[in-house]
Order: C-alpha cells, then sequence, then structure tokens
C-alpha cells in the first residue's frame, strides 16, 4: 500500500541517512536458497550506481525514523534542529526493500534509526523488520544493521541472528571531544555494544564448529565510521583508533566522513565552507596501508608527522622520509619491498613477482603492467644498464629527498589540486 | 610471409593451432576476413573450421593449462575483439611450445599474455557492470524484464548469478545489440533466445521499457520512488559527477532508471516549454 506519501517520507529518510558513508555489501558469501529470494556475493559486493557525489549506492541505506530524543552537535537529525521528520511503517520498508531488491536496484538494506523513547524501543523495531524480512519476507540478501547506543545485549544477540553486518559509529575518536558534541554518548555507550558482538560473532564460530547447521551471526563483520574536521583530533588521533580497531577479528572497515557543516548555528562546531575532502582521501589510502599494504600505523604518522601531508600521499610520503630502503631491485626483492614503492599498486607487485620467474622484469614490462613509472623510477632498479627511457640513473638517494619531492609534485600539483577536488578513490569498496 | 585465414570462431582459431602444428608452420599473421592483408603475404592458408581438430587442441590445452589459464581463453574470448585473435593464438601456441613452463598464463612480462589477460580483464569487468546496472521492469505476468547493449558478449557469464539471486522470479535479459536474451522461468536453467520479429517484442529496446499494457500496475511508482531515493541520496556538498561517470560509463545510462529521460523529466520539460 505505498503511496505518494510514501515517496515524502523516503526521500526525507534518506536524505538523514546519507551521511552515515557506509554502504559496502562485502565480507559474506552466501548463494541462493531454495525457497528465498537473494545472495550475496562477497568480495567488494556490489554498487548498483553512483550517485551524484560519485558515491557507490549498494544498499537501500534508510533511517526507519528521524525522530530523535538526542542532540549530538554534529548530526543533521539532532532534536533541536527543525527538519522536515518522518517514520516509515514497517510494511512499507519491507515492501520497499524486496521491490527494490527484486528490481536490481540494491544489494540489500542499511537500516538505522534516530532514537526514539528509549534505545531498546529503538533496537526493538528496527531488530522487528529485520526478523520479518528474513522470516516473512524470505530475504536472503545483504543486511546491514546499524546498533542504537545503549540498547541491551539481548536485542544486540537477537538482531545479529539476522543482520550480516552490525556497526555502531565513534564517530569522535577522543572521549572528552564526543561528550562535548553528544552529551547522551560516551565511550561506553559505542565500545560495549562492540565488544559484545564481537563476543557473539567468537561464540558463533565455536558453535558452529561443533554443530554445523548453526545459523551464522553478524557474518560480514562490523564496520564503523569517523567523522574528520568536526573537531581538533588529528590524523594520528584517527588512524591510532583505526589501528586499534582492525586489531579487533570482527572489524572489518572504518570509514571516514569529511565533516559537512549541517549545523551552522552550534558554536561547538567550525563552520567549513567544503567538507575537507582531502584530508579525508588522505585517511582512506592510510587506511588502505595499513590494510593492504603491511604498514603499521606509526610509520604513517607519528609525534612529528601528526598530520597527513595533504600535497602528497601517504606511501609517497613514506617513502620521502626514507630514502634508505631505496632503490628496490624488482627483479629480487620481497613482495613486502616491492609494495611500498610509490606508483606500483597490489595488482602491479602481484604480477611482477610472478613474473620474474619466467624472465627479468624490464621497465618496458612494468609500463605494461600498469606502474606508474613517473612515480616508481626513482626508487626501483631492474638491472638494465643502457635502457634509454628506463633506468634511474637519478634516484631517491642520487637526488635527495628533499630535490625529488618538489619534482614528483611540479608534474602533477596543478592536476593533482584539480583532482583533488574531484576525488577519484572510492571509499564505499573493500578489498 | 605465411598469413592463416580463418573464420572469427573459437573453434576456428584451436583449428589453425592444429593446422600450424600439424603443418610445421609459424604463420606470422591471423587473420580473418575483413581484415587488412599485408602487403607482403606471400602465402595464405585458409583454416577449414574443424571441431573435432580443436577439440584436440583444447584437450591439450587442459592438460597444460591451470583453469585459470582456461577461462583466460574463453572469457576473452567473449570480448568479440578482432585484435585479440593475433595474442591469443600466439599464447595457445607458446603453451604448447614450452610445456615446461607450468603458470605461463601468468607471465604478464610476455605481451601475448598480458594482452590476453588484459581481454579478459576488460570481459570480467563489463560483466561484473551487467551485475550492478542491469535494471528488471515487472510485466502483468510477473516476468521481469531487463535489456543491455554490453561492449562484450557477457551475457554466457552472468546468468547463473541471476538464477541464483532471483530462484523464484521468472526474467528475461536481452540483448538489443546482439539480438538475443536468457530466459528464466523460475524453475529451470535459462535458456538462450531470439525474437522471430524483434520488432513485435512487448518492450522498447532502446531504453528496456516495458510496452505500457504489458507492465505491472505498481511497476511505474516503484520505478519513480528509486529516482525519489536518487535523487535525495546524494550530498550536494560533494557533487563528483567525474567520479560517477568513471564508475557507471554514460553508455549504460540508458537502460538504467535512475539515469535514462524519465516521465517525471517529461513533465518537467513541458512546463519548461510552456
Ligand atoms: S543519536 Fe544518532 S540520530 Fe540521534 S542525534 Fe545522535 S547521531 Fe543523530
Amino acid at each position: 500500500m505505498l503511496t505518494e506519501k510514501t515517496m515524502e517520507k523516503l526521500r526525507i529518510l534518506a536524505e538523514s541517512a546519507k551521511y552515515d558513508v557506509s554502504c559496502s555489501s562485502s565480507g559474506t558469501v552466501r548463494s541462493g536458497k531454495k525457497g528465498m529470494v537473494g545472495s550475496t556475493v562477497g568480495g567488494v559486493g556490489i554498487c548498483h550506481s553512483f550517485a551524484d557525489d560519485g558515491r557507490c549506492i549498494s544498499l537501500l541505506k534508510v533511517m526507519l525514523t528521524n525522530y530523535c530524543k538526542y542532540d549530538c552537535a554534529y548530526c543533521i537529525n539532532r532534536r533541536t534542529n527543525d527538519i522536515p521528520r518522518a517514520t516509515l511503517s514497517v510494511s512499507e520498508l519491507e515492501e520497499i526493500t524486496m521491490e527494490f531488491y527484486r528490481r536490481n536496484y540494491i544489494e540489500g538494506l542499511f537500516l538505522s534509526s534516530g532514537v526514539v523513547r528509549n534505545p531498546d524501543y529503538t533496537m526493538e523495531r528496527l531488530t522487528a523488520i529485520v526478523r520479518d524480512l528474513r522470516t516473512v519476507h524470505r530475504f536472503n540478501g545483504y543486511i546491514h544493521l546499524k546498533t542504537i547506543p545503549g540498547a541491551s545485549q539481548e536485542l544486540l544477540a537477537e538482531a545479529g541472528r539476522y543482520a550480516d553486518r552490525m556497526s555502531i559509529n565513534i564517530e569522535i575518536p577522543k572521549e572528552e571531544s564526543l561528550k562535548a558534541l553528544a552529551p547522551e554518548k560516551d565511550h561506553k555507550s559505542i565500545f560495549l555494544p562492540m565488544a559484545q558482538i564481537q563476543q557473539g560473532v567468537l561464540e558463533n564460530k565455536e558453535d558452529r564448529r561443533r554443530i554445523r547447521h548453526t545459523p551464522r551471526f553478524v557474518p560480514a563483520g562490523q564496520s564503523t565510521q569517523m567523522i574528520v574536521g568536526a573537531t581538533q583530533e588529528t590524523d594520528r588521533d584517527i588512524l591510532q583508533m583505526s589501528s586499534a580497531m582492525y586489531q579487533q577479528p570482527t572489524m572489518r572497515r572504518v570509514y571516514y566522513s569529511g565533516y559537512v557543516s549541517v549545523n551552522t548555528y552550534d558554536p561547538r562546531l567550525p563552520v567549513l565552507k567544503q567538507p575537507p575532502l582531502v584530508r579525508e582521501n588522505r585517511l582512506y589510502q592510510a587506511d588502505w596501508l595499513m590494510r593492504f599494504y603491511h604498514f603499521k600505523v606509526d610509520e604513517i604518522v607519528d609525534d612529528t608527522h601528526a598530520q597527513l601531508d595533504l600535497d602528497v600521499d601517504p606511501k609517497l610520503g613514506w617513502a620521502l622520509r626514507h630514502p634508505e630502503f631505496f632503490p628496490v631491485d624488482v627483479n629480487k626483492a620481497p613482495y613486502e619491498h616491492i609494495l611500498r614503492v610509490p606508483g606500483i599498486g597490489v595488482k602491479s607487485a602481484v604480477l611482477i613477482v610472478n613474473s620474474r620467474r619466467f624472465n627479468r622484469v624490464t621497465s618496458h614490462h612494468l609500463k605494461m603492467m600498469g606502474v606508474v613509472m613517473k612515480k616508481a623510477k626513482y626508487f626501483i632498479t631492474c638491472g638494465e644498464l643502457t635502457s634509454t627511457f628506463s633506468q634511474p640513473v637519478v634516484g631517491i638517494n642520487e637526488l635527495r629527498p628533499e630535490r625529488l619531492r618538489p619534482l614528483l609534485l611540479s608534474k602533477s600539483q596543478q592536476q593533482q589540486a584539480a583532482r583533488e577536488q574531484q576525488l577519484m578513490l572510492d571509499f564505499g569498496e573493500d578489498k | 610471409m605465411l598469413v592463416y585465414l580463418f573464420d572469427n570462431t573459437l573453434d576456428g582459431l584451436l583449428t589453425a593451432v592444429f593446422d600450424s602444428f600439424f603443418l610445421h608452420q609459424q604463420p606470422e599473421y591471423l587473420l580473418t576476413d575483413g581484415d587488412q592483408m599485408p602487403l607482403f603475404a606471400d602465402e595464405v592458408h585458409r583454416v577449414n573450421t574443424n571441431s573435432e581438430k580443436a577439440e584436440r587442441v583444447w584437450k591439450g590445452l587442459e592438460k597444460h593449462l591451470s583453469r585459470d589459464g582456461l577461462r583466460m581463453i574463453t572469457i576473452s574470448w567473449l570480448s568479440e575483439e578482432r585484435t585479440l585473435n593475433q595474442p591469443l593464438f600466439n599464447f595457445i601456441c607458446k603453451v604448447f611450445r614450452l610445456p615446461a613452463l607450468s603458470g605461463i598464463e601468468r607471465n604478464a612480462s610476455d605481451p601475448d599474455v598480458l594482452a590476453v589477460r588484459n581481454t579478459c580483464r576488460r570481459v570480467l569487468h563489463e560483466q561484473l557492470r551487467m551485475k550492478q546496472f542491469i535494471r528488471f521492469q515487472k510485466a502483468k505476468d510477473g516476468t521481469y524484464l531487463a535489456v543491455v547493449s554490453p561492449d562484450h558478449n557477457v551475457l554466457p557469464l552472468i546468468t547463473s548469478h541471476f538464477q541464483d539471486r532471483f530462484n523464484d522470479q521468472p526474467w528475461l535479459i536481452y540483448d538489443a545489440h546482439r539480438h538475443y536474451g536468457y530466459y528464466y522461468d523460475g524453475t529451470a536453467a535459462p535458456i538462450h533466445i531470439t525474437f522471430e520479429d524483434e520488432g513485435a517484442a512487448p518492450f522498447d529496446l532502446t531504453n528496456g521499457d516495458l510496452d505500457a499494457d504489458v507492465l505491472s500496475k505498481d511497476d511505474a511508482l516503484f520505478q519513480q520512488l528509486w529516482r525519489t531515493y536518487f535523487k535525495a541520496i546524494c550530498i550536494k556538498e560533494r557533487l563528483n559527477p567525474k567520479k560517477q561517470l568513471s564508475d557507471m560509463p554514460r553508455r549504460y545510462w540508458k537502460y538504467m532508471t535512475e539515469k535514462k529521460a524519465s516521465p517525471d523529466d517529461e513533465l518537467h520539460g513541458e512546463g519548461e516549454v510552456g
């Protein structure tokens, strides 16, 4: 029974949900089942569309209601804001999800909610919807459920039986800043449910070892998000928090959300003309270095470099601080060292290691494999003595980092300045 | 200079490999009708496609190549790119000529391997795009229809995904460019179908719209809901059309509910004119 009214509610509740940047449908493979509709593909999931802001649309990201009794300063839905409010009925939400899914618009549902009455009441309603989707609508697609801070462990335990992923956002890394902006929240209200979900996942793994058909509990693990640029926290504060998060076995993804000045009237918040997109992009790059490039957080940021360099990416930044590590011999060096060369990504590093068993890899090969030679040439040797365009006769150690840095900048900086306005890195995706 | 001419089928290409070993020849060129003949083609051998010979070559490949290597051949072939013919032929010949080199399909420093690999990558990329961007419309009889026109012949690669996911709903995915589709009736394996008279099919090949008299009652509403959602989810402060285009190239838009010209737009347009 959907009507024009439903349309308006969906519009309002999507607008309210959109500042949560997580959208991915990654982390769990589940093929179709007889009598059910849907599957999950694992890997990076599937993005079904890309909005005009370039962000991936994988899940139907929507709030059940944007009424909220809390007053988090950074949030568009805080109770003191005068915005249109709406609540979708349970049946409306379920019908939209199913019909969108069957038309291949989405991979599933990402459901969150403002806090109404109390956390348990809210969490109960969310849980009822995901239970319905699984048991009544026989929905086998992806479900990401936002946890309500302060909800009871029993409810989390039930919701986790139906959800693929659960998340609770840290938003602000330091507790004192969090409390200053979100008086109803503290670290405990965030980390306790995280720990409980984690415990649920680990216990479930144990159970499944003993009894094979035990249903899975939050199979795609957890994710979280931090807002960037709303408070004084440095990149070091943020990345150390991420690194600590990734130590937890069920934490799959940390997202970074450049603060959009939604509540300009609040003196506790900065007024930003534009969200800090370059900084956000650098944080994602740093995050990738930790997850796929074997970097430790202290190698990326430290006391003297508490903020990421906005002009160069963090991998190049590290390389410029560590000339002694180079040159790397692509024909001999271990995979982990090749990964550290600016201009060589995971894909080309794998190709190099696979190919060099057959013959010596030359700079021509590197180019063909997709290595960005403009950057990489200062950091490698490939044993060519006389090739005309290839051999880095002058590498980072001959040039010294101070002189190399502007070289790598000057060529690309204008382009880069333009490009950074138009970020190409897709933060919606896992790997 | 020796030129082999073949019929631009995979069996033909495998037969060409057979001939070259049988005749102890190493053709410089593998061409197909319509390709530009090289200036100094002093000898031309026309390959007679023979499925038995092709089969024997394939059996041989199965012995020497990993599953990934074999998939690289079949998938890259779906690219339908003529520029693949020569490197693919060379690659297969190398597999037999250097049987001791196991894992040759992973040697990206070999230009032929790299060309086949890259073609394969492009095909796989596009089949993913189909899984992303296919949009179904629901007909009155409960069948879900999607029209596509991919650059490569990727339909055979995606039917199992859609069958698995939508196992309880009948669907038809139709390639308007290649004039065939796969129909799944909700139970049995999807079947290859063509229309005798494509023009009489109850949908518009240019935008994937079902004819009004067969469209199910609520479909227009759900399409509009989806467009509403699509607009609402965008953060205006972060507009980034460049990234949108690189992840969702314009050539796919014409069949996508949220991007193709919609009835909502038309109303708008008329308003402006009036
Ligand atoms: S509890 Fe959630 S919805 Fe409510 S104001 Fe805080 S962040 Fe916003």
